[in-house]
């Protein structure tokens, strides 16, 4: 795929980079956590994980303001770590506990976060997009500057909703910034297969808007062309952003990647986003070795605590089964 | 009193609570310049401004996905899709997404979304613009279901859907566009969930909602002539159901028909059908509830064809007959 050749912004400052280097770390032993718990029959129904993805996510989520808006993936736990929600509730919310964020309700599909800006994840594959839409016009209405990220993976550019969302944001020139992470696989259907594309950014012309291409595994590489992406949508509307990576897990936990070649997934393992960024980080001499392992410890220790809430979280009362279907 | 038409009224009910609540806003296909496609917008993009009257392309699934958007982050979104059998073209964003989400997130979110949409045949436009999907809605924990059947009921269950926390969907007869009725000025809301019954009798009981009332009221006057006496109640609203208005008519009467326009199978009036037999009311029928409703099959185009697949007064003046046997 064609990579948008980026001038380079100022890197962030050091704390930044750290909180991202933390922000992927974290994502990767909550995805590895939740998997090992669905093995165990704790999560229930079905789980999608975004191992090596993270930095498409976190890339993103590192240049916006506390106040802007996104919509999450089903597969976006890393979307949702990143917009700063707290792992504890999350995690109690993938065993169904009366803490989780969405009281036992939602599941792992449907985590959302209003009072920290995340509209939700939706399990109905881009459902999101006008919803996205729709929020970037009610803070236009309101004179609220905030900007709209709305995630969403390569499969879901095929769904109607895409392309009458990306027209409707473009004539109304709302400030939404469509970020997607092009894994490469809707389930088990290849992108190459699903699109007759050789880039998917070039989808952001036919909707008269800003495209960027940039290589997902890089989290630096997806975070200048977030901070351009976020700066140019909060002036001049729309906006279309490809962070190209691939999806190491299958689907679903129930996904055995029988329709993949294997060789392939484990060369796409040795580009782990984290090892590049770790890499990235010493070789530069952002940060040393021991500030590195510090901050894997700290990953390590707030996935336990958040294991810990989750588990000793309680159940929901049978009753709240049949409550919060209407507002009064 | 003043008499205004049900459109006109359905467009005062609109801008009473714009003028109110600069939380509210309009969008749809051709309502802002056009003044919609049955002219009930007319006026209002004048008086209101592009910004809160907008014209949106032909795009079903983008305008309610944008409603669900808007009210989960304080706006109160109102939308129209142009005819009600397109419901289906946004069928994910109403079902899957305004319905459900309050509840799959635990309470975090409100959806105060008012889909207006023309329902009903007779105008000829056959199977594509003329269906009555109510039964398709009411089966959706987390939306309300409304049918006005007068200028009154328009404006005042229009006034309280907008300012209901939830998605309400309001079903407008388009063959009631053009009636006229008494309308008062100003502020006054019909709630949700409340019958109203039309004409009291102590024989029968037709429950009914929409443009159908009209014609069971004919019948009633009727069958008065063959000493029998009617009483007709219009639901109003069909979710939140008032059971207790109908429950109370069943055992005053022991005698139900069931009237709507809407296909008989898989149709509302077998919801109402059941809540009566299940209720004390039982035990106090005299004879089976008896269903007079649309035919299953879409709605033809020649108008004879179209006018014999619904209920009409002598069919219904046969029914309250038969269930005096």
């Amino acid at each position: 795929m064609a990579q948008t050749k980026k001038k380079t912004a100022a890197l962030p400052p050091k704390k930044q980079l750290l909180d991202m280097y933390l922000k992927m770390s974290q994502t990767r032993l909550f995805e590895e956590n939740a998997a090992r718990l669905f093995s165990l029959g704790r999560v229930h129904g079905t789980a999608h994980f975004c191992i090596g993805e993270e930095a498409a996510a976190i890339g993103v989520t590192a240049t916006l303001h506390p106040d802007d808006l996104i919509y999450a993936t089903h597969r976006g736990h890393g979307q949702s770590i990143g917009k700063g929600m707290d792992i504890g509730r999350m995690m109690a919310e993938f065993l169904g506990k009366a803490t989780g964020f969405c009281k036992g309700k939602g599941g792992c599909m449907h985590i959302a976060d209003m009072a920290k800006g995340n509209l939700g994840a939706n399990g109905i594959v881009g459902a999101q997009f006008p919803i996205a839409v729709g929020a970037a016009l009610s803070m236009r209405l309101q004179k609220i500057d905030r900007v709209v990220v709305c995630f969403c993976g390569d499969g879901s550019t095929n769904e109607g909703t895409f392309h009458e969302a990306l027209n409707l944001a473009s004539i109304w020139k709302l400030p939404v910034l469509f970020v997607c992470v092009n894994n490469q696989y809707g389930m088990s259907m290849h992108v190459n297969d699903a699109m007759n594309i050789p880039d998917l950014s070039i989808r952001a012309q036919a909707y008269g808007m800003k495209g960027w291409s940039v290589d997902g595994n890089d989290v630096m590489a997806v975070w200048q062309a977030a901070v351009e992406g976020r700066a140019y949508v909060e002036k001049n509307g729309p906006g279309f952003l490809v962070a190209n990576t691939y999806r190491i897990m299958g689907h679903s936990k129930s996904d055995g990647n029988k329709y993949r070649d294997k060789t392939v997934i484990e060369s796409w393992k040795e580009r782990c986003p984290i090892k590049i960024m770790r890499t990235w980080l010493l070789k530069e001499k952002l940060a040393t070795e021991a500030e590195l392992v510090a901050v894997e410890e700290q990953a390590k220790k707030s996935i336990e605590d958040a294991l810990a809430f989750a588990e000793a979280s309680p159940e929901p009362e049978l009753e709240s089964a049949l409550t919060d279907v209407y507002a009064d | 009193m003043r008499e205004i038409t049900y459109a006109q009224a359905i467009c005062e009910a609109m801008s009473e609570e714009m003028r109110r609540d600069p939380k509210v806003f309009f969008m749809g296909e051709d309502v802002g310049a056009y003044g919609g496609a049955f002219g009930v917008s007319a006026g209002m993009l004048n008086e209101f401004g592009k910004e809160r009257v907008r014209d949106t392309p032909i795009s079903e699934a983008a305008i309610m996905g944008a409603a669900v958007g808007a009210a989960m982050t304080g706006m109160r979104p109102i939308i129209e899709i142009m005819f009600s059998d397109f419901i289906s073209c946004c069928f994910d964003g109403l079902c899957n997404q305004a319905a459900k989400t309050r509840y799959m997130f635990g309470g975090q979110t409100t959806m105060p979304i008012v889909v207006r949409a023309p329902a009903g045949s007779g105008t000829g436009a056959a199977g594509q613009h003329s269906q009555s999907p109510e039964a398709w809605i009411c089966n959706m924990p987390g939306l309300k279901v409304v049918v006005p059947s007068t200028p009154y009921d328009a404006k005042g269950l229009i006034k309280a859907a907008i300012r209901d926390n939830n998605a309400v969907v309001v079903l407008e007869q388009k063959l009631l566009y053009r009636v006229k009725g008494d309308v008062p000025e100003g502020d006054y809301i019909v709630p949700l969930g409340e019958a109203a019954i039309r004409r009291e009798g102590k024989d029968v009981t037709i429950v009914t909602y929409g443009r159908m009332v009209a014609r069971c009221l004919e019948a009633a006057e009727q069958a008065k002539e063959a000493g029998i006496d009617v009483e007709v109640i219009d639901l109003r609203t069909l979710v939140p159901l008032d059971k207790h208005a109908v429950i109370a008519s069943a055992m005053k009467t022991g005698r139900v028909i069931i009237v709507h326009e809407a296909c008989k199978t898989g149709g509302f009036g077998g919801e109402l059908a059941a809540v009566i037999t299940e209720s004390e009311a039982f035990n106090y029928m005299d004879a089976p509830i008896l269903r007079i409703c649309g035919a299953d099959v879409p709605i033809p185009y020649n108008p004879k064809l179209e006018a014999s697949i619904v209920p009409t007064t002598p069919v219904i003046l046969d029914g309250i007959k038969k269930v005096m046997e």
